[in-house]
């Protein structure tokens, strides 16, 4: 996967400015956005998934060029087939775990096809999330609704899945268990991943290109295993 | 028990408030979303007409309704020459005059009901492939459901306590556009103690039982 990032933005709030001014290009599999919060990492990621449209810039995922202010060109978030797991999961609360998991394969109108059902059952069964099929979002833990977040982006088959803040809305015993968790699921899935983190534990753990952020700028790109050696030295 | 002059001022409020509440649901659910997803100049100023009817005086909704519909209005003049038609003095006029005071009800509840719903879902939507049709009538319409059912609850209250509007637009010819309210108007004006102590117990416990059918749905589920 090679991604290119070249966004500009500018939000005026309440008297205050926050531009937002990010370049980068990562070709590994794995990237993590990495910076304070308020930094513009998650700005970048809701640029990539098209749910924020950049001032000027260009965004490309291998080849493919989503957004280019130069020739007025924005491909709506529907049709990037780029999945997005909510730091709070945004699940739909009317709907059940079967549901929910299934809401980009249902046809407007009129049931699921067979082998579309077909489909989100195994994808309940990979995540581990079959016994809950017929319950709300409400009724499950925080580390079932990840799972229910990762298999409603991932039935769709995308080409790459951002996650924001994946862990940040569990307790910190639960996030080394579903760190474990997560991993082994994409290690077996092999798609790429572009990842937004203030967590260091979250790097170390997952790898990949680092892209550091602070202030609505890219600072610098190191390799995960480079910053966890500059980690141990500050430490 | 009631009299039996009760009876056809009764029916025909029921009959003009839900046909007006079912004209004025559509049109304000519709607008409600527009006026919430689509940026345009003027908005706020087209949300403000909009909300008019629930603050103007009923007189002045019922006059601008005779100029627009009127046998000589904008519109009613020609429904008058090219159909022979007018909604003057009937009880389709009532419906209207209720329909067009109950609306910014279900406007405003709807337009609150959807800026309630979380933004983020919506977007989920939209990175699953879904377009903004499809997220309208699977995540924001099921979301903002409950506000909607209140303010359509609210207008059939409303449309059923409607007056002036009707008044003007419609007239008060018993049996023909006399709703409940303007029964109990001509009852007190005549006299008639006795039938306006019914009517107005009638439409009282029938408010009552509508506004405690609100509260019930708006109360989120334990």
């Amino acid at each position: 996967m090679r991604i290119v990032v070249d966004i500009q933005k500018t939000y005026c709030c309440g008297g205050r400015e926050f531009h937002l001014n990010a370049a980068f290009a990562v070709t590994g599999n794995r990237a993590v956005l990495f910076g304070a919060s308020g930094s513009g990492k998650t700005l970048t990621l809701r640029a990539l998934a098209g749910l924020l449209r950049p001032d000027s810039g260009s965004i490309s995922v291998d080849g493919r060029v989503f957004f280019d202010s130069a020739q007025g060109l924005f491909v709506p978030p529907r049709l990037r087939r780029i999945g997005y797991v909510f730091q709070d999961y945004a699940l739909f609360p009317h709907l059940t775990v079967r549901q929910n998991v299934a809401f980009g394969l249902s046809p407007l109108t009129g049931r699921l096809s067979p082998q579309a059902a077909e489909h989100v059952q195994k994808t309940l069964a990979l995540f581990s999330i079959e016994g809950l099929a017929d319950l709300r979002p409400a009724r499950i833990s925080g580390g079932q609704r990840q799972r229910v977040a990762l298999a409603r982006a991932l039935v769709c088959e995308p080409d790459a899945l951002l996650l924001d803040e994946p862990f940040s809305a569990l307790d910190i015993p639960l996030r080394q268990k579903v760190r474990a968790e997560l991993a082994g699921i994409l290690s077996r899935l092999d798609i790429p991943l572009v990842m937004v983190t203030h967590d260091p534990a979250d790097v170390a753990f997952f790898g990949g290109e680092v892209v550091r952020y602070g202030e609505g700028r890219v600072i610098d790109m190191h390799s995960a295993e480079d910053m966890r050696r500059s980690m141990v030295k500050v430490a | 028990m009631l009299d039996a002059s009760v009876l056809p001022p009764l029916l025909l409020t029921f009959k003009v408030a839900t046909l007006a509440t079912a004209l004025a649901a559509l049109p304000a659910v519709c607008l409600a979303r527009l006026a919430q997803v689509r940026d345009f100049p003027g908005r706020d100023v087209v949300d403000a007409v909009l909300t008019l009817p629930m603050v103007l005086p009923p007189t002045v909704l019922g006059y601008y309704i005779i100029v627009v519909l009127g046998r000589r209005g904008i519109i009613g003049s020609w429904l008058w020459d090219a159909f022979g038609v007018t909604i003057m003095f009937t009880w389709q006029g009532a419906v209207v005059a209720a329909a067009v005071v109950a609306f910014p009800l279900v406007y405003r509840s709807a337009r609150a009901a959807f800026e309630g719903v979380d933004g983020n879902l919506e977007n989920a939507a939209r990175t699953l492939g879904a377009s903004e049709t499809a997220i309208f009538l699977r995540v924001s319409f099921p979301l903002a459901l409950r506000g909607v059912v209140a303010g359509v609850v609210l207008a059939l209250a409303r449309a059923m306590g409607e007056f002036g509007a009707t008044l003007m637009v419609a007239g008060n010819l018993p049996g023909k556009t006399q709703t409940l309210s303007l029964a109990v108007y001509s009852a007190t004006q005549a006299g008639n103690d006795a039938l306006a102590n019914e009517l107005v117990l009638l439409i009282s416990v029938a408010c009552v039982a509508l506004l405690v059918f609100v509260a019930r749905i708006v109360k989120p589920k334990a």
